[in-house]
């Protein structure tokens, strides 16, 4: 097995006065899809912008590449897509702008591809038309068009499937398989009924936790 | 980074340098901005207003309006930057684009000090374009106001990159506008004082190099601190929500 891209020690944290998690650890290695559960309030959504480095209220050790992740916070940022449960896009703005716009600080992408990538979320057809005159679907699926061109290699995945159809779900769960397939490392959250050969567990709500 | 053992790792130097990420930045608020223009005008009517009314409500009288006038542009313009500054970060913070700001392999502080500088841009620079027009009409002479739209050129970049500290300190919060008047005015003090004081010093007729020496020194003092403040304001405000 190769080396943990993500690892937790004894993360703990609290919020507003109660304790969500503690001496939860866990390692994320390339080629796995790992899945983190737990009913409604259990702290995924907490869990996931820690990871991702929103979220400063925490202890415990976060290492990146075997290194503390504020060494390299940079790269950290460089290599790690993290998509929220607030999609990121600017109502104002058309798809392919706000595109351009997230993809804007961390590498250079022409549009072609940016076009390729929203025709492939199913948006063709669409890409110059203000996104508040789109759906709720279809907004999440312009965030979502960042994983067909996403190159980073951990992904943290805050409630994809929401407000996406069958269709869509069917494509992101066969994407995500592809990925981890392809080496990628994927942290999901979903309430959705998500199945994939050698899925990791987080589970949360217990306080226990196993790979 | 020890990027041997992790063959994924994409090194940070194969991505966007922190100018172009700061334009991309700038050039998406701009252009949110010009597709809600309502938004823009807001800022510009309240400055409008404030200054006619003050004639009507106080004194019409020539005398009173020559001696105040630079006073009253000073106060509406600095209400005025205030009002708009919780659109700073709110909608960015509201649709989730502020998160992935944060979250670009970039300086925070630089992303924060462009999206400053749009926010200037759009709401203090149309202030100092306006005050020419406006400074007339409260019979201000050419040389006072001149002077004026110096000093708000110096001055409104301070009033933005100030009150962006507040608007990143207040960001989760539900009713942030009191609590960022609060916060940001007492901050304001100092450039009002500075800036009037100019307008007042070149009326008598004295030197006032020093007085614009002193609100540059200012506005140095806030390019290089502010956006350093701004950005751990807003992770800690990121944190909280």
């Amino acid at each position: 097995m190769s080396e943990p891209l993500l690892q937790a020690v004894d993360l703990e944290c609290e919020r507003d006065e109660r304790l969500l998690f503690q001496n939860l650890s866990f390692s994320i290695v390339p080629g796995t899809l790992t899945r983190v559960e737990g009913p409604n309030g259990s702290g995924k959504t907490t869990l996931l912008r820690i990871l991702a480095g929103l979220n400063d209220a925490w202890s415990g050790d976060i290492l990146w590449c075997g290194q503390p992740r504020g060494h390299d916070r940079e790269s950290f940022h460089r290599n790690t897509l993290y998509l929220g449960h607030r999609p990121g896009i600017k109502p104002l703005l058309t798809p392919m702008e706000n595109l351009r716009a997230l993809m804007a600080g961390r590498r250079p992408v022409n549009d072609e591809v940016l076009a390729q990538a929203l025709a492939g979320t199913g948006l063709a057809g669409y890409e110059h038309v203000p996104c508040r005159n789109l759906s709720a679907g279809q907004q999440r699926r312009v965030a979502l068009a960042r994983l067909l061109i996403a190159d980073e290699p951990l992904w943290l995945l805050d409630e994809v499937f929401t407000a996406i159809d069958a269709d869509g779900v069917q494509a992101i769960e066969t994407l995500l398989k592809q990925r981890a397939a392809e080496g990628g490392a994927i942290l999901v959250t979903t309430h959705h009924d998500l199945q994939v050969e050698g899925m990791g567990r987080i589970t949360l709500g217990g306080g226990q936790c196993d790979e | 980074m020890n990027s041997s053992a992790h063959p994924l790792i994409k090194p940070v130097e194969q991505g966007v340098g922190p100018l172009s990420a700061m334009v991309a930045v700038f050039a998406r608020d701009v252009r949110v901005a010009f597709r809600q223009r309502q938004d823009l005008l807001n800022p510009l009517l309240f400055f409008v207003m404030v200054v006619t009314l003050f004639p009507l409500g106080v004194s019409p009288e020539i005398g009173f309006l020559k001696q105040s006038g630079a006073g009253i542009l000073w106060v509406a313009a600095l209400l005025s930057v205030l009002l708009s500054l919780d659109h700073l970060f709110r909608h960015d913070f509201d649709d989730g684009t502020l998160e992935q700001l944060v979250l670009q392999p970039q300086p925070l502080f630089l992303l924060i000090l462009a999206k400053t500088l749009a926010h200037w841009m759009l709401t203090g620079l149309p202030l100092v374009v306006l005050t020419p027009v406006l400074g007339v009409m409260v019979h201000l002479d050419g040389n006072s106001v001149a002077i004026l739209c110096l000093t708000l050129l110096i001055g409104t970049p301070v009033l933005s990159l100030i009150g962006s500290i507040g608007a990143a300190l207040t960001l989760g919060l539900r009713s942030a506008g009191v609590l960022l008047s609060l916060l940001i005015i007492p901050l304001y003090i100092p450039v009002l004082i500075f800036g009037t004081g100019t307008v007042a010093a070149a009326a008598e007729g004295a030197p006032v190099a020093g007085y614009l020496a002193l609100m540059g020194a200012f506005l140095v003092l806030a390019l290089t601190l502010a956006p350093f403040a701004s950005a751990a304001a807003l992770r800690i405000s990121m944190s909280n929500s």
